[in-house]
């Protein structure tokens, strides 16, 4: 665990970097990944710019409407650089929203469209399990295990790490052997559903799961459902109407 | 890969997408937990919820020493700053304003001056600018912020009556109505 850096008078938030990091490294991958397919790779880029900037924004905004009071006050704060004080749902929902909006516009084909952003999302995955293993989040449940780390007083499944090596296989299967055809649209639901598969697998190994009655882990049930629900959308998109790209 | 041609056979998927619901269900049902099973008995020290607060014994501002242990049996509200953090700032009066409200009923704030990355004689200079009446104990060397692993300032701890955190919040400023909605919980917590 390493979550900030002191460079002299500045505090590096490593978490952070690594997240963007793998902004940066996904949306070049899902550049690449577009021109191989067809799709004009400046609309993709575009596409997840638009949605990043404006999720951002309206996180921020979200999480002031909230305290409004404070806000009003001191409307400063709103350009404050501190991911605290943002509203994480909502930022996401504007974010898809405006993406969406674009990709409309534009008139991108949704199939086509998802497949590229697939392993861009893939590596971007990667760097999530980076950034909770700067922070020390999403630890892992108290074990004796020759590999266990010592974290917040405890040994412990080094979940992190599992979280970070099963990114890596689906990323690495995604990028190099696609299972669906590119450009379908299945490799996205691929990804959807190789990553709840993993979560309903690893999220046994954590020690913060929310725990919902009966003791079931949250993640459990909902990734189950994802995968399940992915899976089963796959069949749809397997007729190969290819949409043309204009 | 044959990963195509079993999707597009539909029986055969069908079948697989059930096969993984009942062997995702399964393991799904093998994992649950009895309870919540960090926060049982008395929780190992750590800055996170659910853990116990990691005790600490520092000089006060203006004389004096408090130690975190001694105040069990009240609601602790630790809050990390310095003078030089504009959000900081921006939440002290807020604090004051719920420390006076509650403290009889309970209620004790200890701001934590980050004092190895800023001065005795600006906190000193600050907390009467602000008129602040709650203890302000100096971590000189760090030792205490590093104990907390602070990711940022301000951070506050919101601790019951057990000693035991119960809430975390990085980064400021805190509304007034986040802090009362904390402390009132807590409070009725026994």
């Amino acid at each position: 665990m390493l979550p900030y850096l002191r460079l002299g008078p500045f505090l590096l938030q490593l978490p952070g970097l690594a997240l963007l990091i793998g902004v940066w490294i996904g949306l070049s991958l899902a550049e690449k990944e577009a021109k191989r397919i067809n799709l004009r790779s400046d609309n993709i880029y575009n596409l997840v710019f638009y949605g990043l900037v404006s999720g951002l924004v309206g996180a921020r905004l979200a999480y002031a409407a909230r305290y409004a009071s404070v806000y009003l006050e001191n409307p400063l704060s709103l350009f404050a650089l501190n991911a605290n004080t943002l509203s994480i749902w909502e930022g996401l929902l504007v974010g898809l929203l405006v993406s969406t909006i674009y990709a409309q516009r534009k008139g991108m084909p949704l199939k086509l469209t998802l497949d590229a952003l697939a392993p861009g999302l893939a590596v971007f995955m990667v760097f999530f399990g980076i950034g909770h293993l700067l922070s020390g989040d999403a630890f892992g449940a108290p074990t004796r295990l020759p590999w266990s780390v010592y974290l917040w007083n405890e040994y412990r499944h080094p979940s992190q790490v599992y979280e970070i090596l099963a990114a890596l296989g689906v990323f690495y299967l995604l990028w190099k052997q696609p299972p669906g055809e590119r450009g379908s649209g299945s490799n996205f639901l691929w990804l959807i559903a190789l990553s709840a598969a993993a979560r309903l697998f690893l999220e046994a190994f954590r020690g913060d799961s929310l725990l919902w009655l009966g003791g079931l882990r949250a993640a459990q049930v909902i990734s189950l459902g994802i995968m399940l629900a992915a899976l089963w959308g796959m069949r749809s998109f397997q007729p190969k109407e290819r949409s043309e790209n204009q | 890969m044959g990963v195509t041609a079993w999707v597009s056979d539909g029986r055969r998927w069908s079948g697989l997408i059930l096969a993984l619901a009942i062997l995702g269900g399964a393991w799904t049902w093998m994992s649950r937990l009895p309870a919540v099973a960090t926060t049982n008995g008395a929780p190992p020290p750590s800055p996170r919820e659910g853990f116990s607060a990691p005790d600490f014994t520092l000089d006060l501002l203006g004389g004096g020493q408090v130690r975190l242990a001694d105040l069990r049996g009240k609601v602790v509200m630790v809050n990390f700053w310095a003078t030089w953090c504009p959000p900081c700032r921006a939440e002290m009066p807020a604090i004051e304003k719920i420390y006076r409200a509650y403290k009889d009923l309970g209620l004790e704030v200890l701001a934590v001056n980050t004092t190895d990355q800023d001065s005795e004689s600006a906190a000193a200079d600050f907390i009467e600018e602000f008129g602040l009446t709650f203890p302000v104990p100096l971590d000189r060397t760090g030792a205490v912020s590093a104990s907390y692993i602070l990711r940022g300032l301000p951070s506050t701890y919101f601790i019951d009556r057990k000693g035991v955190i119960r809430a975390v919040v990085v980064g400021g400023p805190m509304s007034e109505a986040l802090i009362q909605s904390k402390v009132e919980e807590l409070l009725k917590g026994d």
